[in-house]
């Protein structure tokens, strides 16, 4: 089941640069939570703070909390809070220096997991969920940069729901894939999200309205506005956000 | 005009490339020089008893089989101490240190990469000779080890750079500690890149003689030991190509061949697995 993210008060600098200023978001159990805005506007560092990848980076620091149905992520275990919550990255990055199904099983093993059994079950479950299987289960010990852009990225959702996370973060997941991939990865987080929690950073805007339950405007740094996706597009209570979602700048 | 301005561009282009290719010519001409001239030389005293035999007094047949034996123990040798220092610091340098002290460390290796070699000896020379009270395989291994530590620091760290970050990211993502994301993702995906490196940097100290003159020192005989002066092939070459005897200097030649050859053949080796890495 999914759980429940909230973000306090969250600030995100690199160096001196602050990213973010004062965010504050609620990302419901089991539901899809957008996040949309022009580029620069923080959207990916927000969801990076969440799994705290953010920190990972050279001089990258933040202040604030990150709750997990109510566990605070910055005193918990880095390693236990990115096992709960899963990332899929705006690029297809499967290990190059392993097969199809190497890739998906590399979360279990690294967390341990030795059991053949235990890892092609998992595997098949996985890839299953990411609507990958029934191209791949002839060749899974083919090379993964064998397989076409989408289909790394569903390889990529595959081994990030292998470890069976409580929520997924997806960072423009669908960005870098033609109209057909993309839909089906839409149709993917439509059947998953009730297991999971859904945030999906995107620039696409139909996206957004298509997949979300709900929608965070974000704007140098700070979110704008939020609330329920519809509501968002239809009327939005921020003259900045009807820009926006209309296509007036951005 | 347009077509006048068409005709003098296509010249320009045309005279530029000729260029280029002459001075390719001009710089391989010295390879090929060196390759004819080395085989040529080195064949006529090519034989099994020159990789079965001890050298021999003058007059007598002999070969060098201690030298290319001794060769090959020295450079192992140095590959044991160097290779695990080297790769250990330069993934150090890629994956843990700051960006400062990685400056420092990277800084540090490209002066040690200036040292001369014979430099190295003689630093090996004033410490573990003397302090051993004999010339030895060991001192010959450390001195070329010296020789081999920062290249191997540098292009480690070149070659883990070269992957992709989104890669390490992918495994953080996962629940991979930075141990565990350095030694399943990292280095696996630099693995063939990594290989050609270690390989480019031993086909280099292998033909290194200055820092072997007084740390191996080089033994007519079967080599006592690894704490005992040992032969190898640059120093035999050496030897065998300053002495006044027509036999010996042909040996030298055939010396100079069978290290030629043993190189060609590390270098042959480090261009397959590097193919190996954009497949």
């Amino acid at each position: 089941m999914g759980k429940t993210v909230v973000a306090e008060h969250l600030s995100a600098f690199f160096g001196e640069h602050q990213i973010l200023h004062d965010v504050s978001l609620e990302m419901q159990a089991n539901q899809v939570t957008a996040i949309i805005g022009p580029s620069g506007c923080g959207k990916s560092t927000f969801i990076r703070c969440m799994n705290r990848l953010h920190e990972t980076v050279a001089r990258a620091t933040m202040t604030g909390r990150v709750l997990l149905d109510d566990e605070n992520v910055y005193e918990a275990n880095s390693v236990w809070v990115r096992r709960t919550i899963g990332m899929v990255f705006q690029k297809p990055n499967p290990f190059p220096a392993m097969s199809i199904f190497d890739n998906v099983a590399a979360g279990l093993r690294l967390n341990g997991i030795r059991k053949k059994s235990v890892l092609a079950e998992q595997v098949e479950r996985s890839l299953h969920m990411s609507a990958l299987w029934d191209e791949v289960k002839d060749r899974l010990s083919a090379p993964s940069a064998s397989l076409s852009g989408g289909q790394q990225q569903r390889l990529c959702i595959a081994r990030a729901l292998a470890i069976e996370p409580a929520v997924l973060l997806m960072d423009e997941p669908a960005s870098a894939l033609d109209p057909i991939s993309t839909l089906r990865i839409e149709e993917l987080i439509e059947e998953i999200k009730c297991q999971y929690t859904i945030v999906i950073v995107t620039h696409n805007l139909q996206q957004a309205a298509r997949v979300a339950d709900t929608t965070a405007f974000f704007l140098s740094g700070e979110i704008i506005e939020y609330g329920r996706t519809t509501d968002m597009f239809t009327t939005p209570s921020d003259k900045r956000t009807e820009d926006y979602v209309t296509g007036r700048f951005g | 005009m347009s077509h006048r301005l068409l005709l003098w561009r296509r010249l320009k282009n045309q005279v530029f490339f000729t260029l280029l290719v002459f001075m390719s010519l001009i710089a391989l001409f010295p390879l090929f020089n060196i390759l004819w001239y080395v085989i040529s030389r080195g064949l006529p005293e090519l034989s099994i008893r020159f990789f079965t035999r001890l050298p021999g007094p003058v007059g007598m047949v002999g070969g060098m089989a201690n030298a290319i034996v001794g060769t090959l123990i020295v450079v192992s040798l140095a590959c044991l101490i160097a290779i695990p220092i080297g790769v250990g610091a330069g993934i150090y340098m890629a994956e843990y240190a700051d960006d400062r002290f990685a400056a420092v460390c990277r800084f540090l290796a490209d002066v040690l990469s200036g040292v001369p070699s014979i430099v190295a000896g003689l630093m090996v020379y004033a410490t573990v000779v003397i302090w051993m009270h004999s010339y030895s395989a060991f001192a010959g291994a450390l001195s070329l080890a010296l020789l081999m530590l920062p290249t191997l620091m540098r292009t480690t760290e070149q070659m883990l750079l070269m992957v992709d970050t989104s890669l390490r990211e992918g495994a953080f993502a996962l629940g991979a500690t930075r141990f565990q994301t350095t030694v399943q993702v990292v280095l696996p995906t630099a693995a063939s890149g990594l290989i050609t490196a270690v390989m480019l940097s031993i086909g280099r100290v292998m033909g290194e003689t200055a820092p072997l003159l007084f740390t191996a020192f080089g033994n007519s005989f079967w080599q006592d030991g690894l704490n005992a002066p040992i032969a190898a092939l640059p120093l035999q070459i050496f030897v065998y190509a300053t002495s006044p005897y027509p036999q010996w200097q042909a040996q030298a030649w055939t010396g100079a061949l069978t290290l030629l050859a043993i190189i060609l053949v590390i270098n042959i080796a480090a261009r397959a697995f590097g193919r190996g890495k954009l497949r």
